[in-house]
């Protein structure tokens, strides 16, 4: 009989030893079609990482890496003993955790507000307008924050005047008190709409029958939303939170490095810039290479806290 | 018999039937107010300055101008473009979203291709090696000495390489293709004689198209607004200059508070005309411009691969 090539998918590991050759040969075209990227992620994603080893050298660029000098932990000492290390971990954090007990909540709060329009017109326009900011860069929203601050020009403190709660403009780009929150809300202007999408798809999936039954039963507005809206979502929250403190030390850089002035710098230094400005812009690379390993390191430890929590959650409400 | 029909109908439209009572009305009207008090927070700014962008740059010192320009003139514009910059580095955001696109696109899909296949004797290893780069990268030093290394500093090379696929699209466009190419397809193709090559591109690739335009365009807005690989990389060249860099320069400068603009070192004649504040409320329009024009249109997309990416996510 001739042999009719039998259906990829239905090919089983043979018992006995795999014949390599022929696999081989026979995926010849895949194996083709993937190893130039194979060998892209190898050299752009770990390499890097075996540079890694230049937080223990004392890396000096003109000479080869294997003559670099062996400095041990040298470099991370330098950094836990030094102050604007710790003005960096603490800005960090400060604008992790704001951003996230603002920012969190407030898609879900949108999403919750969206699906009480009865009218579908108008709920669709608003998203649509709502997801704008989120496609501007940062450059520009930066921009715009500029002007909308200005104590000249902007909005907010003409609103500010007008309503008597101040008599004069605040310049509030260069109040250092201020920076966290612009950055914060900054943030929430750009993103609100665009992370309550995840919500409304949540929501679109809880079954309507519960809303009637709820009706029948006699339960108005406010606590249908409770207990069946917000209750229907709370897994899709529950993961999104999980995910949020994965990323709680990997906040970015961009808006703080663009919304920034002179005299905000000291609050706005955030540990990527903190290694920008004392790592790369000083030429102390292995003293950049040594945080952003610290960096890399405690973002690791949070994903798998992150991932291990959710494996617990996932399954029952915290409600 | 009829009646029922037509009020389960209502039922199913909506789920409360009426205002049951004051309160509801209430909560409506708040809901509604805030509402378009978001969509007004939202477009506000840049309605604001669009309207200062086209004013007159010492009228609009005056300050009063909301959404629409009290004085009308083009000068803001005229200045902005032909200031030397400008015009080059729209050809190089054009360049490198074009191309960064299109190579992105083509790599995460030949990748996704390749792992989609249950058969393909190394898919767990390659699907591991790329889902490992999400979550441990490099870091911002290690990354630029190799950059370095490679010889691509200050080279264009360098706006389309290093970012070429991102594992998260790949995994979007994996499920994607599991979920839309049937075995059948492939098998009889290859029953056929079609090599994985010619499934690739006369199957997947017009089957994926969707999924292929939504990562297209993800990608796309990203080039576009990429400034920080312009200024960490290609600072000693200006001839790689990217919109967003530029609009990020005078931005820079007006936060340093130099009364003295960026503008007017380079050409006093001109620093006549537009004052640095009106520059930059015309560069920051033209910098957003395509994004705004186009969003309107594309935005259905974007909302169609979130919810295909957070499906599998």
């Amino acid at each position: 009989m001739k042999a009719t090539p039998v259906p990829e998918s239905k090919i089983l590991v043979p018992v006995g030893k795999k014949n390599w050759k022929k696999i081989i040969k026979r995926q010849r075209y895949l194996l083709l079609m993937v190893v130039s990227f194979i060998i892209w992620i190898l050299i752009f994603r770990y390499v890097p990482l075996w540079g890694w080893v230049m937080a223990f050298q004392d890396y000096k660029p003109w000479l080869p890496i294997t003559q670099q000098e062996w400095v041990g932990w040298k470099f991370f000492i330098e950094i836990f003993q030094d102050p604007v290390f710790y003005r960096a971990m603490r800005n960090t954090l400060a604008m992790s955790f704001l951003g996230f007990f603002i920012g969190f909540p407030l898609p879900i709060i949108l999403a919750l507000l969206l699906n009480e329009l009865r009218n579908i017109k108008f709920r669709r326009t608003v998203q649509t307008i709502s997801y704008l900011p989120y496609f501007v860069s940062w450059v520009v929203v930066a921009s715009i924050v500029f002007r909308m601050l200005s104590p000249t020009d902007g909005i907010i403190n003409q609103i500010l005047l007008s309503l008597n709660l101040i008599d004069r403009p605040i310049a509030f780009m260069g109040e250092p008190q201020f920076f966290w929150w612009i950055v914060v809300f900054s943030t929430v202007w750009k993103e609100v709409g665009w992370n309550s999408i995840i919500f409304l798809a949540a929501i679109s999936g809880i079954d309507p029958q519960l809303y009637e039954a709820a009706t029948i039963d006699g339960a108005g507005r406010f606590r249908k939303m409770w207990h069946i809206t917000l209750a229907g979502i709370m897994p899709t929250i529950i993961v999104l939170l999980v995910m949020s403190i994965g990323h709680l030390i990997n906040i970015g850089f961009e808006r703080q490095f663009l919304l920034r002035t002179g005299p905000t710098r000291d609050m706005a230094e955030v540990i990527d810039l903190y290694i920008l400005t004392y790592g790369l812009g000083a030429g102390r690379f292995s003293f950049g290479t040594a945080a952003g390993v610290f960096k890399s390191v405690v973002s690791l430890i949070l994903l798998t806290f992150a991932n291990w929590l959710s494996k617990k959650t996932t399954g029952y409400r915290v409600i | 018999m009829n009646t029922n029909g037509v009020s389960s109908l209502q039922i199913r439209k909506r789920k409360q039937i009426k205002p049951r009572n004051t309160g509801d009305i209430i909560f409506n009207l708040a809901n509604y107010s805030i509402m378009i008090l978001l969509v007004v927070v939202t477009l506000y700014p840049f309605l604001h300055v669009l309207a200062v962008s086209l004013n007159e740059p010492y009228d609009a010192m005056r300050g009063g101008i909301t959404v629409f320009p009290r004085k009308f003139t083009l000068v803001n514009y005229q200045e902005t473009l032909n200031y030397s910059q400008i015009p080059w580095a729209t050809v190089i955001t054009l360049l490198r979203t074009f191309f960064g696109t299109l190579t992105s696109v083509l790599s995460t899909a030949i990748v996704a291709f390749v792992i989609s296949r249950r058969d393909f004797f190394a898919r767990k290893f390659v699907t591991v090696l790329f889902i490992i780069t999400m979550y441990v990268g490099g870091g911002l030093i290690p990354d630029y000495m190799l950059l370095r290394h490679l010889g691509l500093l200050n080279n264009f090379m360098v706006y389309l390489l290093p970012q070429l696929i991102n594992p998260f699209n790949v995994i979007v466009m994996r499920s994607y293709m599991d979920s839309n190419i049937p075995e059948e397809l492939a098998e009889s193709a290859m029953v056929d004689g079609a090599s994985d090559f010619l499934i690739f591109r006369k199957i997947v690739i017009p089957l994926c198209m969707p999924v292929l335009a939504v990562i297209g365009l993800f990608v796309a807005v990203g080039q576009w607004n990429s400034w920080f690989d312009t200024y960490l990389y290609c600072s000693g060249n200006p001839r790689l200059t990217t919109l967003q860099f530029e609009l990020q320069k005078i931005l820079t400068s007006a936060a340093a508070s130099s009364t003295i603009d960026y503008y007017s070192t380079h050409d006093p004649h001109r620093a006549m005309k537009v004052t640095p504040e009106s520059l930059r409320m015309a560069m920051t329009i033209i910098v957003t411009l395509p994004i705004i024009l186009v969003y309107p249109f594309i935005q259905r997309y974007f909302i169609h691969g979130l919810t295909i990416g957070a499906l599998k996510g």
